[in-house]
């Protein structure tokens, strides 16, 4: 185990290009998803109040 | 006389057909395709750290390749992909194809970055330097810049519909760095090594290593897929509710263009 995390002398280098590699995709997918929870929370909010691009009594919606 | 009082294409309720089809379906393929995504990036990257032969000249730090390879791939193949849905948007004005170049642009500039940064990893005990400014990386890097150029344009302005055009514009121009990018190996001289498996006859890396290789660079493209299908969800929804804004003249709308009233 501990010769499979000296990565052969170059732990250095392996593990934080993984680590890298992992946290910013990571980071960026998680970012992503949030940003699409507001902005539906944010769409909701504005149909709830009745408010559609037409009028305010017509609300037939395209998708959930 | 029969006057046509329909809306011209651009202005009705069509331009968000099309749009409210692709929210359907993206939202039934992506569970799928996120949860692909993940097993097979680690199975790839599991494999190509434990199980894949170490390399008899560079040792372990092969293993970078796993993640470097794949993420390159991908930020060249996001911005070939960012160049046809700029093409698509400039020519047919498909309201989607914005949308994706929008959305592509930020997953591109993560998978490059990530791809220069783990190449400085590798670079740094292999060629015992961080960078050098050959071809090859100073092309990669000019990629960088261009998805942040990409980004910054479309941030520049408040409707976001007319930064479609210059955005598009820009994505072509910047096309060219492609081709400049592949063959920079070729062409230059570099510390890069040449390309060893999209090679135009059988790639010359032995199979051990060829196999994790693959499974990475489908798991990365699946990733960058996925999370492109929640970021145009999302530039779809907002740009609903600035429609609604807008129509309805509230603050944040930026009304400058004619409501079509229907």
């Amino acid at each position: 185990m501990s010769e499979f995390l000296a990565m052969g002398g170059y732990a250095a280098f392996v593990w934080p290009a993984y680590a890298l590699t992992i946290g910013a995709v990571g980071l960026l997918a998680l970012v992503s998803w949030h940003q699409w929870r507001s902005a539906k929370a944010e769409l909701a909010r504005l149909e709830a109040a009745g408010l559609t691009r037409r009028g305010r009594t017509e609300g037939r919606r395209e998708e959930e | 006389m029969v006057a046509n009082v329909a809306p011209p294409p651009g202005r009705s309720l069509h331009r968000f057909a099309n749009p409210g089809r692709f929210l359907r379906l993206s939202a039934a393929v992506l569970p799928w395709l996120a949860a692909a995504g993940l097993s097979v990036c680690a199975v790839g990257l599991a494999w190509g750290l434990v199980f894949a032969p170490r390399d008899w000249q560079q040792g372990d730090t092969v293993r970078i390749m796993y993640v470097h390879v794949p993420a390159a791939w991908w930020a060249m193949g996001g911005y070939l992909a960012l160049a046809v849905a700029s093409f698509v948007s400039l020519v047919w004005r498909h309201p989607l194809a914005d949308v994706a170049a929008v959305a592509i642009a930020p997953v591109g500039a993560v998978f490059t970055a990530v791809c220069l940064a783990t190449g400085s990893l590798w670079g740094r005990p292999m060629w015992g330097t961080w960078w050098v400014w050959d071809a090859r990386l100073t092309s990669v890097l000019v990629l960088f810049f261009l998805y942040l150029g990409h980004i910054a344009l479309t941030a520049a302005f408040d409707e976001p519909e007319r930064a479609a055009r210059p955005a598009a514009i820009l994505a072509l121009i910047g096309a060219v760095n492609l081709p400049i990018i592949k063959f920079s190996v070729d062409w230059w001289n570099t510390l890069h090594q040449p390309a060893s498996v999209t090679r135009f006859d059988a790639p010359a890396v032995h199979v051990d290593i060829l196999w994790p290789l693959l499974i990475s660079g489908l798991g990365f493209g699946l990733a960058f897929a996925a999370i492109v299908l929640v970021r145009m969800r999302t530039v779809l929804i907002e740009r609903r509710a600035r429609a609604i804004l807008a129509a309805r003249g509230l603050e944040g709308g930026g009304v400058s263009r004619p409501v079509p009233v229907s």
